[in-house]
């Protein structure tokens, strides 16, 4: 076995620091984490003593703090969506390859399945569910129903954190910038023209 | 019928719930008490488990069962079929022996308190087997063509073997000729929501939130699995987060979440990975086609012979509609065309948008484009030459063909008269620019289907199919049929689908819930206006249920279809090899567009689909063991944000009395059919080099 930490250093440090911007940066650092993951083989890892700790990790969500006691291996997603019962946010392919499980970490977009939560205690984290104001939607997600920028749904909530975030980042200026900066929201649906539209309607009114 | 609602571009009557993450999808639905359950699967492409060691697995933190062919309860599995399931062979028993007949069949199960638990629980079980060699490659000499069971008949849906005239030797007289080989790829759905069960029982009573495009009919095969009366399940589906087919039929993974459920009893969440989804879930099937033209000097067609051969696993023949097409879509007097399936050791695939027809049309307007070339002729005008007045395969009328139409409107929008013919013509800057055009055709099903109706005392109306959304709008354009048949504003109708206790409607598949459900819903709505003409001011809701399906003397006259053309451009890097898809244009006779807004987004969607499959999509097995290397997002190549350029969808005015009352054909497969060979010739005019094999690739233009 290479190590008896889940995460080499490097690979924390890389992930804190790009803070889900550059998919690329993210995409290697998963590869780092996934081929730790699966190096042992299923008998180093039964012999392992059992990790049954949780820890306490304190995370502000959509305004509402909460303490936590989490196993330190739960992802940001999975505390949302299992702990939380935040099911906006959506688990596309828990590889960190489709964006479905976008959110706003500290204002900046990730994706929350390459995140483990015990990571970021303290942080402030806006879903999906967060957006609504006094009964009004965000901007965003008037347009995306203004432009049909979706289909069946499901990567709706990642696209539009990740929009707010496009945006936010001043990568909203034209439809070709928007085209590159939400490249790491798939849509199996393909609702492109309607998701470019729709960001590109929203920026004008930010 | 007049139209108020129809025909209207409203915007998605869930489009708040969709945007706010409001809508639930299967694995929203969190039950209290709830587990976690994470399916191993084997990691040999063929053989038999001899040993699983699950002492050290049930001793780890949280996990409550560990579930193995050899403690799994022996299921009734009662004999059930639907029209969705392949018609010849038997489902996959899910841990009922120690056999493993393809990489990743399911061999235990592990169920926790939670998903972390149950997934390390996963990584440890140690399972040993004796494997065989699996045959994974269609080219492998011990891979042996059958001929389809189902296809025997002269009678079948999907005949084996179809002739008219005498297509071999007219080839063989043919002054021009096209006979190649093209390929299409092994590809897989790859939506965005991953298969999810929820299950919890209730004594004998079980109730699955699970993502299903037929809920009535997983409905039906989770009961004859489980040997339980129909009426014991619910399913529950309100939300697909998209499928292209993938959940028509019901997967082990189903039966496995219910077997956890009552193992532990408590209720079990099972959500597969997003690899499992590459061998677990069905496939489009890979294919070798011959496609053969014969024509006279001057363009007219003399004959088309089209040999298909599908892959399918070796416990189900899955068939598709791979040369269906070719029967109708030209005018000439001899056809042959012959379709086989080829067993191997993978799981059976099975529908995926446009099945069949984006296959087999891939192959027949490459080769009428190739044709159109040796002819030094347009290929529209190619394709104009040889429109036949009737379908020469039934030998009766179309309800209705605007093939013709579609391409007048088309061309001129996409400005087709600026291309010049001939290939490596056409540049900008460094690029070669191509030109390509393509027909596209789906049939227009309709399915028996049925649907409630309740008109309340305030005013407003409910109306209920067991029909499903997967994301063209089902909820949006039966409002608007409900709304427009009772005379009442879409604010007050609610229209509620995604319960199996509901009426019962047909897959959400085939392009047929426009069709089908929205005539059920139209037949409803006009009997309860008929049952409230009985009862006026009676205080008190009235309620009416009725179906509907197509009228058996049209469908006895007529042949009906949906035709589209579709025109796209590529600029291609001579350098380096690199393709990009400029614009699209597709036009589409479609019958009566429902909703103009949701119904250019579904095509735009489908063009989308067809240019994942013309340039990026291959699932890639080692023949070793059949495991898919790129089971992975980032590995599978799909099309993202920045591969699409502007897209323009377009409908003709098509007024089809016969198809249906509601007068709609339906689009969800026509809208991907076309795009992939529109790209593809595309292609060939930009390079002159002629790519026969999906997904055309950077390695497949860079010797231009």
């Amino acid at each position: 076995m290479k190590s008896e930490k889940p995460f080499s250093d490097d690979a924390v440090q890389i992930e804190q620091n790009c803070g889900g911007l550059s998919r690329r940066a993210i995409l290697l650092t998963v590869g780092g984490v996934a081929a730790l993951a699966a190096a042992p083989t299923a008998q180093s890892i039964s012999e392992r003593p059992p990790t049954a700790s949780t820890g306490r990790v304190r995370l502000v969500v959509n305004g509402k703090p909460h303490e936590l006691d989490l196993d330190p291996r739960r992802s940001l997603l999975d505390v949302l969506r299992e702990t939380l019962d935040l099911t906006g946010t959506k688990k596309g392919c828990n590889q960190g390859a489709c964006g479905a499980c976008t959110v706003l970490l500290n204002d900046r977009r990730v994706v929350s399945c390459l995140t483990l939560a015990a990571m970021h205690d303290g942080a402030q984290i806006r879903t999906i569910e967060g957006l609504e104001a006094n009964g009004e939607l965000h901007p965003l997600q008037t347009a995306f129903v203004e432009h049909d920028g979706l289909q069946c749904g499901f990567c709706t909530p990642g696209q539009i954190m990740s929009g707010i975030g496009c945006i936010a980042e001043g990568h909203a200026g034209t439809p070709d910038e928007i085209r590159f900066w939400m490249s790491g929201n798939i849509c199996r649906c393909g609702a492109y023209p309607g998701i470019v539209a729709a960001v590109a309607d929203a920026a004008k009114r930010a | 019928m007049t139209t108020n609602v129809i025909g209207k571009p409203l915007p998605r009557v869930d489009g708040r719930a969709k945007v706010t993450g409001v809508a639930r999808y299967a694995a929203d639905f969190n039950q209290p008490g709830q587990a976690c359950a994470v399916i191993v699967g084997a990691t040999v492409g063929l053989g038999r488990v001899t040993g699983i060691d699950t002492g050290p697995v049930e001793k780890m933190p949280g996990v409550i069962a560990v579930i193995t062919h050899r403690n799994a309860p022996r299921l009734p599995y009662a004999p059930h079929k639907s029209y969705i399931d392949p018609a010849t062979g038997e489902r996959l028993h899910v841990l009922q022996d120690d056999h493993v007949r393809f990489y990743g069949q399911p061999v235990a199960v592990v169920v926790a308190d939670t998903i972390e638990q149950a997934e390390r629980g996963a990584a440890a079980l140690h399972i040993s087997y004796t494997p065989e060699r699996p045959i994974i490659d269609p080219a492998d000499a011990q891979a042996l063509p059958v001929v389809p069971e189902a296809g025997k008949q002269p009678d079948a849906r999907l005949p084996a073997d179809t002739a008219r005239g005498s297509a071999d030797s007219a080839l063989a007289d043919a002054p021009m000729r096209v006979d190649e080989i093209y390929e299409i790829a092994r590809e897989n759905h790859n939506p965005m929501e991953p298969h999810a069960t929820v299950a919890a029982w209730n004594g004998n009573r079980l109730t699955l939130w699970s993502k299903s495009q037929f809920v009535v009919n997983e409905q039906a095969e989770v009961a004859a699995v489980f040997g339980l009366p129909s009426e014991n399940v619910q399913v529950i589906c309100p939300f697909i987060g998209g499928a292209f087919g993938t959940t028509l039929r019901t997967w082990p993974h189903v039966t496995l979440a219910a077997m956890a459920a009552r193992q532990v009893a408590r209720p079990v969440k099972l959500v597969l990975t997003r690899k499992q989804m590459f061998f677990m879930t069905g496939h489009r099937p890979r294919t070798l086609q011959r496609m053969a033209l014969g024509a006279t000097v001057d363009g007219k067609l003399t004959c088309i012979v089209h040999e298909g051969t599908g892959e399918t696993s070796r416990y189900e023949e899955f068939m598709e509609a791979l040369t269906s097409v070719t029967t109708f879509l030209y005018s000439t007097p001899n056809v042959r065309t012959r379709y086989r399936l080829l067993p191997l050791d993978i799981g059976t695939p099975n529908h995926m948008r446009g099945p069949g027809e984006a296959s087999g049309v891939f192959a027949l307007e490459c080769a009428v484009d190739e044709l159109s070339y040796k002819l030094g002729m347009d290929p529209i005008d190619l394709r104009r030459r040889n429109e036949p007045a009737i379908d020469e395969g039934e030998n009766r009328p179309f309800s209705s063909r605007s093939l013709m139409k579609c391409y007048d409107l088309a061309a001129e929008r996409f400005g087709w008269s600026r291309r010049s013919p001939e290939p490596r013509s056409m540049r900008d800057g460094r690029l070669l620019v191509g030109m390509g055009v393509a027909s596209a055709s789906y049939p227009a099903f309709h399915a028996p289907a049925s649907a409630r109706a309740r008109l309340l005392a305030d005013g407003t109306a409910e109306v209920e199919v067991a029909a499903s959304d997967m994301g063209p709008g089902t909820y949006t354009s039966m409002t608007q049929v409900a709304a427009e048949t009772l005379g009442l504003p879409v604010e007050r109708v609610c229209f509620s689908l995604g319960r199996s206790d509901y009426p019962p409607a047909p897959s959400h598949g085939g392009s047929w819930t426009m069709a089908s459900v929205g005539s059920a819903v139209r037949a409803a709505c006009l009997a309860v206006q008929k049952e409230a003409g009985k009862h006026p001011q009676s205080g008190r809701p009235i309620e009416a249920i009725a179906s509907s399906q197509r009228d058996p003397d049209a469908a006895a006259r007529f042949s009906m279809h949906a035709f589209g053309a579709v025109f796209a451009e590529v600029a291609v890097d001579p350098d380096v090899g690199t393709i990009r898809l400029r614009r699209a244009v597709g036009a589409y006779g479609i019958g009566r567009v429902v909703n103009p807004r949701l119904a250019r987004s579904q095509c735009i969607g489908g063009m989308v689909g067809g240019m994942g499959m013309a340039l990026m999509e291959r699932t890639v097995l080692d023949s070793r063991d059949g495991r898919p290397v790129n089971a992975h997002m980032a590995d599978y190549l799909l099309p993202v944000n920045l591969d699409i350029p502007q897209l323009e969808a377009h409908f003709v005015e098509e007024l089809d009395p016969h198809v249906n009352a509601l007068g709609v054909k339906g689009l969800g497969e026509i809208a991907l059919v076309g795009m992939a060979p529109a790209i593809a010739n595309a292609i060939f005019h930009a390079t002159g080099k002629r790519v026969r094999a999906s997904p055309i690739r950077i390695e497949d233009v860079l010797t231009v």
